[in-house]
């Protein structure tokens, strides 16, 4: 049975429909990440489930109990705010210790468990700080801390590690998902950055405008898309708006402008369709003789840059369409040999495409 | 909850208004002593325009009011300016004198310019009425525009600066156009705090100039004329009236 | 006194704030601390014959009395508009932001009619024959009229009616600066609503609440028309003993003593207040 399920869960600002009949349900012991651009109604859902804000209409389900209508201090779930909400005038100890003292936990347990918790976050030693004199990753160890002190059913994290520079948030996505696993709690986690959710997420839940658009492992939801929001949201992605010729049960051929490209498909297409393919799946050649597919185009070199790791290529179509090619970086590559304005080959192996129906 | 809340705030703004209505209500109340409504009446503005001691006394009130919020303004806008850009020996002084000054009881500062004014034989009446004012109103222009500029974008100065603006030009062009507001609302309450004053005007005024709070004062104690209430009223409209006319002018002003 | 790299516009808008505050404002006040070690003369306002006479003669009980009174007076205010101000101003501060300015408006106009007035007006409220008195014998509440006027408890609503908003005004200030999510989280991790009250709104506001405190504590002390209005006159508070001191005795000494006490008291209070912003500044920058 999952632990948390939302269902049919709306929510309104006056006339403005925030949320539109989210269903979700949350695994025991899962790391689930609410993916989505600001305004998609991420946080509002980890509020809703927090007890900051109330549904307008639907249910929430904790462990089968509806929790609706409990105040949030009656919940047990806790949260890791964006801006950590420190209390400014306790100490790191007493920041830790505040959810135990108000659950009544008797004095030598808060002791063992917030001491305990401090060693897991590696902060003992600063425990008689204030937060102020903490820097920014240690105050975010702190909120969480805070937060997993308890032993919630669930950990609620808000775009928690968004305030951090670049560096410390990679160490802390690493941190997080190794406390996770030993601490054994479900995180519902909320991010706007899909690297973040790619890496750290067993499964994500990609919204935009208040719906989910696609919930998937990170593998499927890179590589199995559903819509073009996703697709577009997760990475880079060349779009070509193609109009089907003709289908029979093994492939379809369609057409791009005055191309007509071969799918090997089995799926029923509509009429009009999108053909999705990511950069790194296009395969770049200086000579005609190097294409190997009959799904290629011609295109003129506009700029290369050297990203360390890949090489990215702004491509020119003869329509004056742009798309984006990445290679690999290594030494013997062409790529960098390239020159502006040169006639470059590209193509894409069979069946790396995805097809969507035009919506 | 949210009524309780509600109806508790409302309270509080009920009985706050309550005395001044009341007063307003008097104003037009034919009955001289009692707190019965006897009908309507505008004797009492009739008798005020016929005392002329009390009109003088509320016009004196009034310029005061008016120099003293002025001056203090200036002073006061000047010296919050020059106490957030610049650093200067005895800076920490001038600080906590005015927070002292903020904080300290009316009559310290009454008799501790009544003996600065005996000492130097100033005679009591219109001068050292106006400078007492202004003292007592500077320090509020000063934290008034200096929470303004906490909020300010040094890097502006900065701007300015870089591009050829002289220290006054900075000022002048870069600055006061920003901490207007503020400056318009340290105008506001001075004028407020001068025409309110009863303790500090009780030690420095003389027979020469004679004050309303001051001659209300002598009045009260004798039981308030019914005119005193017509006298109220008008300046309380009057207040009123200029207050929301500045607010609507510097609304136009930020369109 | 001045950086030499300063500009003519920088010296002068220094000058000008500086002259004023130290001619009006520090020099008297050192005439008066100079006046409270002299003596009454009896040709002359002032002798000059230093000694610490006039604060020896504080020390008497009659005195003592005095300071006493005023204290309790200015404490009991100090706190019943902490007590009623606090939960007004925690209300006023979780408006929505467009009602804020107009609502904090509506408390200050009324300050626009003369506090005199508005003390008569009270006069008429509370007298035996008042409004008040007839509301409550209309409702049937009481029987017979209460005698307010002139009694204490006249004198208290007399002194929180005029001097509420200057606790309002700082804790209002002080309690919409408290980050709500901090609240959230305090909620979050079990805190109801006094624990989130006592734990975290009132720690976090004690700033405005000692300087509401301040603004309402020590001008209550030298508040002497309101007492004088509303009590009759009966208990002589420092606010009367200082002014009498000056105008009716003429002993400016014995004044200045008194005053300079009500001085020391005051720098107190700002000392503890200004160490409680120290403490709090530090955690703003968290």
């Amino acid at each position: 049975m999952a632990l948390l399920e939302l269902i049919d869960l709306s929510k309104n600002y006056k006339e403005i429909e925030v949320l539109k009949n989210i269903s979700l349900e949350i695994n025991n012991g899962e790391f689930l990440t609410l993916l989505g651009p600001s305004g998609c109604g991420k946080t509002t859902i980890l509020r809703l489930i927090g007890g900051f804000e109330e549904p307008s209409s639907g249910k929430i389900l904790l462990d089968g109990q509806s929790i609706d209508q409990l105040p949030s201090h009656k919940r047990a779930t806790n949260t890791v705010f964006q801006s950590y909400a420190l209390f400014p005038h306790m100490s790191v100890f007493d920041n830790i210790a505040f959810g135990l003292k108000m659950s009544k936990t008797p004095q030598d347990e808060i002791t063992r468990r917030v001491n305990e918790i401090l060693e897991t976050v590696q902060l003992s030693e600063h425990a008689h700080k204030k937060p102020s004199q903490l820097s920014g990753g240690q105050q975010q160890r702190v909120a969480i801390a805070r937060a997993v002190v308890n032993k919630p059913l669930i950990l609620l994290l808000d775009e928690s590690l968004s305030a951090l520079d670049y560096k410390l948030r990679k160490e802390m996505q690493i941190e997080l998902k190794m406390l996770q696993r030993k601490l054994g709690i479900t995180f519902l986690f909320v991010t706007h950055d899909q690297e973040e959710a790619l890496s750290m997420s067993d499964r994500i839940v990609v919204m935009n405008k208040g719906v989910i658009e696609q919930i998937g492992t990170p593998k499927e939801i890179y590589e199995e898309p559903k819509t073009i929001f996703v697709a577009k949201f997760i990475g880079e992605v060349n779009t070509f708006e193609c109009t089907l010729i003709s289908q029979n049960d093994q492939e379809a051929i369609v057409q791009y402008e005055d191309k007509s490209f071969m799918l090997k498909t089995a799926k029923t297409i509509s009429h009009d369709v999108n053909i999705l393919i990511r950069p790194e799946d296009l395969r770049v050649e200086r000579k005609f003789e190097d294409v190997r597919s009959p799904n290629y185009f011609q295109t003129t070199l506009e700029q290369i840059s050297y990203k360390g790791t890949t090489i990215d290529l702004v491509l020119k179509l003869k329509n004056g369409n742009i798309i984006l090619a990445s290679e690999f970086y290594n030494e013997d590559s062409d790529a960098l040999g390239y020159t502006i304005g040169e006639t470059l080959y590209v193509y894409w192996v069979d069946g790396w495409e995805v097809i969507l129906d035009a919506e | 909850m949210k009524t309780i809340k509600a109806s508790y705030a409302l309270i509080i703004y009920f009985l706050l208004y309550l005395p001044i209505g009341i007063l307003i209500i008097y104003s037009f109340n034919a009955s001289k002593y009692s707190t019965e409504w006897k009908g309507f009446t505008l004797d009492w503005y009739d008798k005020l325009l016929q005392n002329d001691s009390l009109i003088e006394a509320a016009m004196n009130s009034l310029t005061i009011a008016l120099f003293s919020s002025l001056i203090a303004t200036a002073i006061g806008t000047l010296g919050a300016v020059a106490l957030y850009r610049y650093t200067f020996y005895g800076k920490k002084f001038l600080q906590s004198m005015i927070y002292i000054l903020i904080v300290s009881p009316e009559i310290v500062m009454g008799i501790s310019l009544l003996m600065l004014f005996a000492a130097t034989t100033l005679p009591l009446g219109f001068w050292t009425l106006l400078i007492a004012h202004i003292t007592l109103c500077v320090p509020f222009v000063i934290v008034t525009v200096a929470t303004r500029l906490a909020g300010f974008d040094k890097s502006i100065i900065e701007a300015a600066k870089d591009l050829g603006a002289e220290e006054f030009t900075t000022f002048y062009a870069i600055i006061l156009p920003n901490i207007l507001p503020a400056v318009i609302a340290g105008f506001l309450l001075s004028f407020t705090l001068s025409l309110d004053d009863v303790i500090i005007s009780f030690f420095v005024t003389g027979p020469s100039y004679e004050i309303l709070p001051i001659k209300i004062y002598s009045m009260v104690r004798l039981g308030v004329k019914p005119e005193i209430n017509a006298l109220c009223t008008i300046m309380f409209v009057f207040t009123i009236i200029v207050v929301l006319l500045s607010q609507f002018l510097l609304k136009e002003r930020q369109k | 006194m001045l950086n030499n790299s300063l500009s003519r516009f920088a010296i002068v808008s220094i000058g000008i704030i500086f002259v004023w505050i130290v001619l009006f404002a520090f020099l008297p006040q050192l005439l008066v601390f100079i006046a409270s070690f002299l003596t009454k003369g009896s040709q002359q306002m002032i002798e000059f014959e230093g000694n610490l006479e006039n604060y020896t003669r504080l020390a008497d009980p009659i005195y003592l009395k005095i300071f006493w009174d005023s204290f309790v007076l200015a404490l009991i205010t100090a706190l019943l508009c902490l007590v009623i101000a606090y939960p007004f101003a925690a209300i006023l501060a979780r408006t929505s932001v467009q009602w804020r300015p107009i609502l904090l408006i509506l408390i200050i106009i009324p300050f626009w009619t003369s506090s005199l007035v508005r003390t008569y007006a009270l006069i008429a409220i509370i007298k035996t024959k008042g409004l008040l008195n007839a509301l409550l014998l209309w409702l049937g509440i009481i029987s017979a009229p209460l005698e307010l006027m002139y009694t204490e408890t006249a004198v208290f609503i007399g002194m929180v009616y005029t001097l509420l908003p200057f606790m309002i005004l700082p804790l209002f200030a002080s309690i919409e600066k408290i980050d709500p999510r901090l609240l959230e989280a305090a909620g979050d991790l079990g805190a109801g609503f006094w624990n989130k009250l006592v734990k975290i709104t009132i720690p976090l506001t004690m700033p405005g609440i000692i300087a509401g405190f301040m603004l309402v504590f020590l001008p209550a002390l030298g508040m002497f028309y309101i007492p004088d209005l509303l009590g009759g006159a009966k208990n002589l508070i420092i606010g009367s003993f200082i002014r009498n001191q000056f105008l009716t005795f003429r002993d400016w000494p014995f004044g200045s003593a008194a005053s300079m006490l009500l001085t020391f008291l005051m720098l107190a209070l700002v000392a503890v207040y200004y160490r409680s912003q120290k403490v709090v500044e530090s955690k703003d920058s968290a």
